[in-house]
């Protein structure tokens, strides 16, 4: 066989090149199409972090041939993973499912005005006394825009281990052990009792934990009310100095949520930790075996709120009103007590709050603590307001549990808070 | 003699194994290729314009392709280097001329992950490139089951450098790692692989070099095949060992192959960024507490997810990590021409 040119070949190809990258263009620019409404077999999608307990009253949706539409939820395991890609694909305009959750210590960053824009508005008066007021306020910008619906709070308790109270001769009893969680001088002294009785084990969890604890205490933590960083305070610096100076004898070193934390669980790695209702699942599944937890009806220095979500849909959603009758959905009483069951993610509605207490049920997990009832008692102790979370609270706390990680590796406690003022420094 | 092993198709001038400047193929019938005035036909011309115009036009996918999705970002995020842009924010804002270049050269975190990525650099290139020859000159020797030698070598490249990672991360764990049960059972103390600085950059290395030194073992495997045997024979005649053969037959001769390897080897050291990235235990991804193995590529990442400018100023960053490559590159590049112009 001969082998001729043939223009037309040549032709061909390049119009199917020409067409290719014709219709990668058009592809890039579908992305402002009308939205189109959803039927009965399409999906709207959902993206959580941790375990906001939606599994069982989304199925319970998607179980119903009425609905009009599906839902899809999408779990990331860690909130700063999920924060990385939230705020990048917000930036990028593309990416994001059509409601996303947000947690409440990076609210405020959200609420300002460059984000705010890339949000949907989900004002709706009907939904005024729908949750606790200072986490409905707290989903607001400044000009009123609703950017986000609360889903729970975090009242926190403490959780222990009545069994390794028991051997170090301290009391273990619900009702006993209040003493020891009212202040937090008590709370450290009792720990260095109980390490010198049992040595291998430590008194609380993580150095974050407790950081976190105190600071949801300190009223302007990183931030003055006109947003201007201020971390050399002294409510800041106490939170930090009491910590580090624990961190030979009463953390076990080990940074929240990393394998040698989980581990801790199942190893009698320590006996106490600060347990917002949402770380109940967590205990859990660390340590489904342990026989032990219970849970004290007591706050060191009062109370405090640490985390408690919220559910937004960005503006690049094709379906923003189904998503916001989904966000609507999520959050009412009926979906929050099953969240509540599921994985004791403390309701922010307050219907949801009221039904759990009246239900008055109890954890066998956590030794027939009435956690509901408990969790209700916290919440009345958390100070409104406080912290002041100002538009760079979340990176700011960031920068604060790797400080404090330095020196649970080892490093001075004085080189590390350095380091630390130099890169809040940056964030200008 | 030596310079026709170069690969085909780079053909230098009138050697070339491709060359199409020739005189034009046959036209189709046989018969004058001119007009009866003297000028070409225009099939003639057509067939011309063909032999010049498409190896352009074949390329040419490739260029479109590179230029969409590597120059634009490329010369887009130089361009985004000079101005504002608040987080979140729709559009750009003001320009704010080497603003945001001082503040990445002003950063004790991008100075300290400038020396990381040099020292995990160092760490993983050079080993990973004199072992790779060593393999290959094994592999290059009458082995049994060959094809199957080859392929294991090859083996981690295969593996993702996600699941490396993973894999590695656990081996180099702190407390609970196989690398340190190994070293207590022979009666050493654990090692920080984490906490300490040259030891995460030894972690760091080590996955680097699982992952590569197999794939640049078979390239450079590829070019020894194509060294002729009757240098092996001359030398062998002249009485040079086994070792000597290699220094000074096998080395000099996959030279071009080995300035390629090293400067690939170079550009993907710099740009680490999966290993370090997966291998931190820091919540907030910042390569370690204290930054002990952020690498520049994870600079320029977290610096676009910062509070202040996140965009422009990771593109500084971006742009600074770029003329490092190309420095080093050129480094490269002049030292292995002087040590070859020595040797010549």
């Amino acid at each position: 066989m001969k082998k001729t040119p043939r223009p037309w070949r040549r032709i061909l190809a390049l119009g199917a090149a020409a067409t290719m990258v014709g219709s990668l263009t058009t592809a890039c620019g579908d992305g402002d199409d009308a939205a189109n409404a959803l039927g009965p077999d399409d999906i709207l999608t959902i993206t959580t972090f941790g375990d906001f307990g939606y599994a069982d009253v989304i199925k319970g949706w998607n179980d119903d041939p009425d609905r009009p539409f599906k839902i899809k939820e999408t779990r990331i395991a860690q909130w700063d993973t999920w924060k990385q890609t939230l705020t990048a694909d917000l930036q990028a305009g593309t990416g994001l499912t059509d409601v996303v959750a947000v947690e409440g210590d990076a609210m405020p960053q959200f609420l300002s005005e460059a984000a705010s824009e890339q949000f949907v508005d989900l004002t709706d008066s009907s939904l005024d006394d729908r949750w606790v007021e200072y986490k409905y306020q707290a989903g607001q910008t400044a000009d009123g825009k609703q950017i986000g619906y609360p889903t729970d709070a975090g009242p926190e308790a403490f959780c222990y281990r009545a069994d390794l109270f028991e051997q170090a001769g301290l009391p273990s009893d619900r009702d006993d052990v209040s003493k020891i969680f009212s202040t937090w001088d008590e709370y450290f002294a009792t720990g260095q009792e109980f390490v010198k009785e049992l040595p291998k084990t430590k008194w609380y969890d993580a150095s974050g934990s407790i950081a976190q604890a105190m600071l949801n205490q300190v009223e302007f933590p990183f931030q003055s009310a006109d947003n201007e960083i201020d971390v050399d305070n002294a409510g800041l610096k106490d939170v930090f100095t009491t910590v580090t100076d624990n961190v030979p004898t009463l953390s076990t070193r080990a940074v929240q949520w990393s394998d040698d934390w989980i581990a801790n669980f199942t190893n009698d790695g320590f006996a106490t930790m600060p347990c917002p209702g949402w770380m109940f699942a967590n205990i859990k599944s660390s340590a489904p075996k342990v026989k032990g937890w219970d849970i004290a009806d007591a706050f060191p220095g009062g109370g405090g709120n640490w985390g408690g979500s919220f559910l937004a849909v960005p503006k690049q959603s094709d379906h923003p009103k189904e998503a916001k009758q989904v966000a609507n959905w999520l959050t009412d009483t009926e979906q929050e007590v099953g969240a509540f069951e599921k994985a004791g993610a403390y309701p922010a509605n307050l219907a949801a709050q009221e039904e759990l207490t009246s239900r008055g049920e109890v954890d066998p997990y956590f030794n027939d603590a009435p956690t509901a009832q408990i969790l209700a008692n916290r919440a009345k102790a958390v100070p409104p307001g406080v912290p002041y979370k100002g538009d760079k609270y979340s990176d700011i706390l960031g920068l604060l549990q790797t400080a404090i990680q330095r020196v649970d590796e080892g490093g001075s406690a004085d080189d590390s808070w350095k380091t630390f003022t130099q890169a809040v420094g940056r964030l200008n | 003699m030596a310079q026709d092993h170069d690969l085909p198709g780079r053909g230098r001038g009138n050697n070339a194994v491709l060359d199409r400047g020739g005189p034009p193929r046959r036209p189709k019938k046989p018969g004058p290729a001119t007009t009866a005035g003297g000028h070409p036909t225009r099939r003639y011309r057509l067939s011309r314009w063909d032999l010049k115009a498409s190896p352009y036009l074949y390329i040419l996918p490739f260029f479109a392709v590179f230029a969409v999705i590597g120059l634009y970002p490329m010369l887009y995020i130089g361009y985004l280097s000079f101005f504002s842009w608040p987080r979140f924010g729709a559009e750009h804002g003001s320009s704010v001329g080497w603003e945001n270049y001082v503040h990445v050269l002003q950063d004790p975190v991008f100075r300290k992950a400038l020396v990381n990525t040099v020292g995990i650099f160092l760490l993983s290139s050079v080993p990973q490139v004199l072992v790779a020859t060593v393999v290959a000159a094994l592999l290059d020797t009458h082995l049994r089951g060959k094809s199957w030698w080859r392929m294991s070598v090859l083996l981690p490249f295969v593996v993702a450098p996600a699941a490396t990672a993973l894999i590695f991360g656990s081996l180099f764990a702190d407390k609970s790692g196989f690398v340190n049960d190994v070293l207590g059972g022979i009666g050493l103390p654990d090692v920080s692989w984490h906490g300490h600085r040259l030891a995460s950059w030894t972690a760091i290395a080590t996955m680097v070099n699982w992952r590569w030194t197999g794939y640049n073992a078979l390239i450079l495997l590829a070019a020894m095949r194509a060294v002729p045997g009757d240098l092996y024979e001359a030398a062998a005649i002249d009485g040079a060992s086994r070792v000597r053969q290699f220094l000074h037959v096998t080395v000099p001769s996959i030279r071009t192959t080995l300035m390629f390897v090293i400067i690939t080897s170079t550009i993907g050291g710099l740009q680490i960024f999966t290993e370090p990235r997966l291998f931190d235990t820091n919540l907030q991804h910042q390569g370690g507490a204290d930054y002990q193995y952020q690498t520049l590529a994870m600079y320029v990442f977290n610096t676009a997810n910062s509070a202040v400018d996140p965009y422009p100023r990771a593109a500084a960053a971006a742009w600074l990590l770029f003329v490092l490559i190309i420095i080093f590159a050129l480094v490269n590049f002049l030292l292995i021409r002087a040590l070859q112009r020595r040797s010549a």
